[in-house]
């Protein structure tokens, strides 16, 4: 990749406006400051050592250390995994910091008043206001109806979380994953690590040792969850990597709608960020699970940005139980990343619908796995990808019926957009079908945003790069149509944010 | 309005001269038609005026009350007031017709200064001028031109123009593809717009177009070049007896 490149030098051919636009973009990542705030950290570098200072500074139980351990032996036996078409330089795990919270974190503050101003000040900044009210990234709710509680993560801490009484009062868990640890062993005992075992893969089972925070939600039996719940994390620190960890549990009969955020400052040098989201959803029980990634890309050359590892997966264990994951995934300079679906009782349900938009030197693997076990099991696809620049897109999806999944059906769509000719799209299905009454369909398409829909919209007055941005916005309309309704018009924004530059 | 002199256009990828020395003077108020051989270049002339890339003008200008308009982007000869109902109209996956509308408007606007249309007014506008051309609610709601017939799309072109309120509209075989009562629809969606103010250029084909909508002047363009302009019978001979004594006249 080429990292060290400050000067580009401007060809002939190449006229200044096109290489200004280019530089432009640098600049459009809103989210790219820092809060200057007083930090403590663990010392550099992996070791037991870390692992179970970490496992202190939660003032974790014994038992959540021993599970760490264990993890963290694991992974020194396991291989970084190289089948993803993404590219970057090695991961140095010893050259980072693997803890960071706020000194004025040290003693978890009592109530969301307490919180370091610098800290509710970053959060507001980003749109994100940590009070209990009815807003959410400055769009203003209709008639103050729906209210969005908010966990706040910032490094390696959980730094608020409003509307708990609210949702007390209705039986609703949410809190950070280390109060859960405390207050709510058992069920985080029981489920944890259930969906997706410490031995998963290489950045899951690094997650299990190292992670330090990250959000815990427990809807009881027959419950709606008042309102929509979110978690938004923040990379702050300088070379640390971000370990969360979220735990949702739907019981019999339960509905949550759960939405991720996520930004970090421009920093030259690269960071990894390797999250594990497990969600488990018994009987009849639904879970809507939304993300919006807009992690630091890094710059037009591809230098610094967040390597973004995540492992995301739904344990569909009821009977009718359904999950639908939603992902807007514009962000980081690489990212490895493939929410699954397990529908193990009968009649369950998963869908997953995404967007991934990778411009510049971005690299996007990304997709899903739907793994039907169950009878008359149902999952559905869409996944739109858009490269620009010289990114790389690849959505990669696998669709697997078992024996015992009788008719079951599959849908998938992937469809791929391409802005300039220096990018490239790819499509890797993996499809095994292991009974003769289910059904898989895949249709896949890859197609240019066309010059004369780009002249027609202009003609009609619109700037090239709105012209681009509503093309853009209508090729992904079925998957910004899943999403609740403030996050979708925010990542309507983001969408044309992210193509800032890449035509021209 | 409109001034067009000596324009001289070729392909930017080959060498092939399409326009051969175009001259036009369309003043405010008034209305022009071309009628002309396939492959003469009335839609180059058109996609030329509105900013079209892959075109090069070796010579010649283009002004629009005064302003050069081949130096502007396409958005800038649209908020300029210039509007091209095109012969074949774009299909835009996903976009919702009102949401185009409502971003073509705003944009416009943004570009001239002028304060953004407000929802309420613009839903207001939108649903009185669907209605004259009988463009019904589903119509607004589907994505642009997305299985549109060919007359639906046309009628659409019509209605973008009526939101737009252009000064200089030029019209590519607005007719082509309609049927008897959509053609009068359009004709009278043109004919409402017609003022002392504002200009149209209108390509056709067809004489039953400008039984509807009566022209001032006639071109006849042919091979790159307007060959003859007249009255309205310009038209009705081009019917009677097709292009080959104007040709043979004007070589
Ligand atoms: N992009 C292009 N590439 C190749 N040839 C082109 C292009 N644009 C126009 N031409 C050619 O230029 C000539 C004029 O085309 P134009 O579409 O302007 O004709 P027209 O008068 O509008 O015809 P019609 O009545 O059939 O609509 C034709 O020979 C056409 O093939
Ligand atoms: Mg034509």
């Amino acid at each position: 990749m080429g990292i060290e490149m400050n000067n580009v030098d401007v060809k002939d051919g190449v006229d200044a406006d096109t290489v200004e636009a280019v530089r432009a973009l640098s600049s459009t990542y809103k989210y790219g400051w820092n809060t200057e705030i007083e930090m403590e950290y663990a010392p550099k570098g992996l070791s037991e050592d870390i692992v179970r200072l970490i496992s202190s500074k939660n003032n974790e139980p014994e038992w959540m250390l021993d599970w760490r351990l264990s993890a963290y032996r694991r992974w020194l036996e396991l291989k970084e995994p190289n089948w993803a078409m993404v590219d970057y330089p090695s991961i140095d795990f010893q050259d980072q910091y693997y803890y960071a919270r706020p000194k004025s974190m040290v003693e978890k503050p009592k109530s969301l008043d307490d919180v370091d101003p610098k800290l509710l000040e970053t959060y507001k900044k980003l749109g994100i206001p940590l009070k209990e009210q009815a807003l959410l990234a400055g769009v203003e709710a209709p008639e103050g109806e729906r209210k969005v509680a908010v966990d706040a993560v910032f490094d390696s801490v959980s730094v608020g979380t409003t509307f708990q009484a609210e949702l007390k009062k209705a039986g609703v868990i949410f809190c950070s994953f280390s109060e859960a640890v405390k207050d709510y062993p058992e069920l985080v005992k029981k489920y944890l690590g259930s969906v997706v075992p410490v031995s998963d893969n290489y950045y899951a089972t690094l997650n299990s040792a190292v992670f330090s925070d990250g959000s815990f939600v427990y809807i009881p039996e027959g419950v709606r969850c008042p309102m929509e719940l979110s978690t938004y994390f923040r990379i702050n620190a300088e070379n640390t990597g971000q370990f969360e960890r979220t735990l949702i549990i739907a019981d019999k009969g339960s509905y949550v709608s759960y939405l991720e955020g996520c930004t970090a400052p421009k920093r030259d040098v690269a960071q990894l960020h390797a999250a594990v989201v497990e969600l488990v959803i018994l009987d009849d029980a639904e879970i809507k699970y939304s993300t919006v990634q807009n992690w630091y890309p890094g710059d037009e050359n591809g230098k610094g940005g967040i390597y973004n590892f995540v492992t995301k997966r739904a344990d569909c264990r009821g009977n009718r139980s359904k999950v639908m994951w939603t992902q807007v995934e514009t962000g980081s300079a690489v990212t490895w990343k493939y929410p699954s679906c397990i529908l193990r009782g009968n009649e369950s349900q998963g869908e997953f619908y995404s967007i991934a938009i990778a411009n510049n030197m971005q690299q996007a693997d990304t997709g899903t796995k739907m793994v039907h076990l169950g009878k008359n099991t149902k999952s559905r696809i869409v996944s739109k990808g858009i490269s620009a620049g010289k990114a790389q897109n690849t959505y990669r999806g696998l669709v697997s019926m078992h024996p015992k999944a009788k008719d079951s059906r599959n849908f998938t769509q992937c469809d791929s957009l391409l802005i300039g000719d220096k990018c490239g799209a790819h499509t890797v299905p993996y499809i095994e079908v292991k009974n003769n009454s289910s059904r898989v369909e895949h249709e896949a398409t890859t197609s240019k945003v066309d010059d004369d829909q780009l002249f027609y919209c202009r003609s009609r007055g619109m700037g090239e790069e709105d012209a681009v941005a509503l093309v853009v916005n209508g090729f992904c309309k079925e998957v910004l149509q899943a999403l609740p309704m403030e996050f979708a018009m925010e990542a309507q924004q983001l969408v044309a944010i992210s193509l800032e530059g890449s035509v021209g | 309005m409109l001034e067009i002199k000596n324009l001289h256009v070729q392909l930017e990828e080959e060498d092939k001269k399409i326009l051969k020395g175009v001259n036009l003077s369309l003043d405010p108020g008034k209305v022009h038609a071309i009628m002309g051989p396939n492959g003469s270049g009335k839609s180059t002339l058109s996609y030329v005026l509105s900013g079209k890339k892959g075109y090069e003008v070796t010579s010649g200008s283009a002004h629009l009350e005064g302003n050069d308009l081949l130096v502007m982007d396409p958005e800038e000869r649209a908020a300029a007031g210039l509007f091209l109902a095109f012969q074949y109209p774009v299909e835009i996956p996903g976009v919702g017709n009102m949401t185009f509308l409502r971003s073509a408007v705003n944009s416009q606007r943004k570009l001239r200064g002028e304060p953004e249309m407000t929802a309420g007014d613009f839903l207001k506008a939108v649903r009185d001028k669907a209605k004259h051309l009988k463009i019904d609610s589903d119509m607004l709601k589907r994505p642009v031109n997305v299985g549109f017939s060919g007359g639906e799309k046309k009628r659409n072109e019509i209605l973008q123009m009526a939101m737009l309120e252009p000064k200089m509209c030029i019209l590519d075989e607005t007719d082509s593809g309609l049927d008897v009562d959509a053609m009068k629809l359009v004709a009278e969606g043109v004919n409402a717009l017609r003022d002392k103010k504002r200009t149209f250029l209108v390509i056709t084909h067809y004489q039953r177009l400008l039984d509807h909508i009566k022209p001032d002047i006639v071109h006849i363009m042919a091979a790159g070049r307007i060959i003859k302009s007249g009255g309205p019978e310009l038209a009705l001979e081009v019917e009677n007896n097709g292009y080959a004594k104007l040709l043979e006249e004007s070589s």
